[in-house]
């Protein structure tokens, strides 16, 4: 549907129309001392050349740094015809296409982008989408509290592996609904040991978060926390990185049963970093819950005419249906950020993402490999990984992370706040971005950079090559 | 003009109820409110042990058009719920009165019965809401 404003004549014939003079005179109700007379606080409009020139000032601040942090956002390469596509005015200015009558062609993209989810997943279906991987979390916790109808508890298991700032977010947004989450502690090799879970046995908890790979980048034994949860009556929600599933289990085949939901953050597929947004969260579950899913869900069906078509279905779920008894207060999805994401996977297909997957491990590796040739600059976790590991060095993380990113580098995401137990350590990450001079020249400058204290140990040089002095 | 078993009471709220020998009730939706829904798509039932008052909110009968509460006719225990509308939510249609029942209780006071509408009584409740 176009947008076209009406003209002066417009106005004036639907004015005569309804026998009003102006259309301020169709305010005249309001009485005049509440009317507002402006806005006395904001200055005066910038014309579009200024606005332009002041908006390109203030992006080229983040400029372009060589980007070596992951942390629940990733930098892919997205094919020039994903944005291309999705920035048609259809797809771009679309707003809220969720009308049958109107907008078959956006409801046939989210079922399309739900099929390819519950496929990446091995789950049976999926939503739309919700607005991110933390909330998302959040909407799973309160999806398996509701649909775990053994349990009474209200508690939650949550790893110490997750993402802090997701459990952050999920605190905040499960708190007041009386749901209680416990944390659970990871061991030395940088996840949840099945062995630590025998302390929570034969008590109530509703439901168990397992990520995958975890924040550290490490991978965490999916099978053995599924069927653990199963077993105490725990519903098991996966929380996983949509790359990774290509090489890696996914949820729906964890343990003997399959996990019951999964969820995560969608922007590795076909999303920008944006500096933090827009980004959308997946959702998808087993069919027996499908009823406590939130969000919006799109089926096929047939029309009169036995022609295929898409709608909304399982609407009883939503509030403009069932206000006190809907699943979410969300009720839209992140339509734009959804069908870019439907084109990268079709672009890429189901081959060229375990080949964007392989390509992601291979160059961390190598990152890994090159960096901890320099002598203070250890791995922390020696278990198997994805894309991203923990480095400690001997020197504060936020220092030595400031003079690389003076060179342009952004070297990792300081863990010492989060997880001061781990000292001075950081979270490195090298997606299929990243080359090896890339690598090197990270390399080069943290090296420099360790060597250049004065009053460090001296363990500062390069390990000399076997054979050599 | 819709089927109103003369053994059977009722409520306002469209649901019938049938006192069983053994001095629990069964409880289903009539054929007047199982017509004004449509077709069944899903029917979610009280769990067994669940303590209700009556008129408590206790069930959830979901058609192509409408989701619709069911409420407790009188106050007790619930002792039993239809699995089967589980795979064949469609029986609340064509069998309300039969394999269409939805939930069975144990009565708080077997007393309560008496309270309810008779066939007459129901049968009056639908004339009005055709009008």
């Amino acid at each position: 549907m176009p947008f076209i404003p009406h003209t002066e004549d417009d106005v004036q014939a639907m004015l005569a129309a309804i026998g009003a003079d102006s259309i301020e005179a169709l305010f005249d109700e309001i009485p005049a001392e509440l009317l507002a007379k402006g806005l006395p606080n904001v200055p005066p409009g910038m014309s579009e050349m200024a606005v332009s020139r002041l908006l390109h000032q203030r992006a080229a601040q983040d400029g372009m740094p060589l980007c070596f942090i992951g942390a629940g956002a990733y930098e892919h390469h997205i094919p020039a015809a994903v944005w291309e596509l999705a920035s048609r005015g259809e797809f771009y200015s679309a707003y809220t296409p969720y009308q049958a009558e109107a907008s078959q062609g956006t409801l046939q993209v989210l079922y399309e982008y739900q099929t390819m989810i519950a496929s990446l997943t091995g789950m049976d279906a999926s939503n739309a989408s919700l607005y991110d991987g933390a909330s998302g979390l959040a909407e799973a916790v309160l999806m398996a509290v509701r649909a775990n109808r053994k349990s009474k508890s209200r508690r939650v298991l949550m790893p110490t592996t997750v993402h802090p700032i997701y459990r952050k977010v999920v605190r905040a947004i499960v708190k007041n609904q009386g749901i209680e989450l416990v944390e659970l502690d990871y061991s030395g090799s940088g996840n949840i040991e099945p062995e630590y879970l025998k302390r929570y046995e034969g008590e109530d908890y509703a439901a168990l978060v397992i990520p995958q790979p975890n924040f550290f980048g490490v991978l965490e034994e999916v099978d053995a926390l599924t069927d653990w949860a199963h077993a105490n009556n725990a519903l098991a929600i996966g929380l996983v990185n949509p790359t990774a599933m290509a090489v890696l289990t996914p949820p729906g085949q964890w343990g003997g049963k399959g996990a019951d939901i999964a969820v995560g953050e969608g922007q590795p597929l076909g999303t920008p970093l944006s500096s933090g947004g827009p980004y959308f969260g997946f959702i998808a579950c087993k069919q027996e819950h499908i009823r406590q899913m939130p969000g919006r869900i799109i089926g096929r069906t047939v029309d009169l005419d036995g022609k295929v078509g898409y709608t909304l279905t399982l609407q009883a779920r939503e509030q403009h249906i069932r206000r006190a008894k809907a699943t979410s207060n969300i009720c839209s999805n992140q339509g734009l950020m959804v069908t870019a994401a439907t084109i990268y996977m079709a672009l890429v297909g189901a081959e060229g993402l375990v080949r964007v997957a392989h390509a992601c491990h291979a160059n961390t590796r190598a990152l890994v490999e090159r960096l901890t040739q320099i002598d203070c600059v250890e791995q922390v976790f020696s278990s198997p990984y994805f894309h991203e590991v923990v480095l400690r060095i001997n020197q504060p993380a936020a220092e030595v992370l400031r003079a690389l990113a003076a060179q342009d580098i952004l070297g990792g995401y300081d863990l010492s706040a989060d997880y001061p137990e781990l000292g001075s350590a950081i979270l490195v990450c090298a997606t299929e971005t990243r080359s090896e001079d890339d690598i090197g020249r990270y390399a080069q400058h943290l090296e420099r950079i360790l060597s250049r204290r004065k009053d460090g140990p001296i363990c500062t040089k390069l390990r000399p090559k076997e054979g050599t002095i | 003009m819709s089927n109103v078993p003369a053994e059977l009471k009722y409520t306002k709220t469209h649901e019938w109820v049938r006192a069983e020998s053994d001095g629990t009730v069964t409880i289903g939706i009539t054929e007047h409110a199982q017509d004004l829904l449509g077709d069944m798509v899903f029917v979610e039932l009280p769990e067994v042990g669940r303590v209700l008052k009556s008129d408590q909110d206790c069930a959830v009968v979901e058609s192509v058009k409408a989701a619709s509460d069911v409420y407790a006719p009188i106050a007790g225990e619930v002792v039993g719920a239809n699995d089967v509308l589980a795979d064949s939510p469609e029986l609340v249609n064509k069998e309300p009165y039969g394999d269409g029942w939805l939930f069975r209780m144990k009565p708080a006071n077997a007393a309560d019965l008496a309270g309810l509408l008779d066939a007459a009584g129901y049968a009056a409740v639908v004339a009005e809401d055709s009008h």
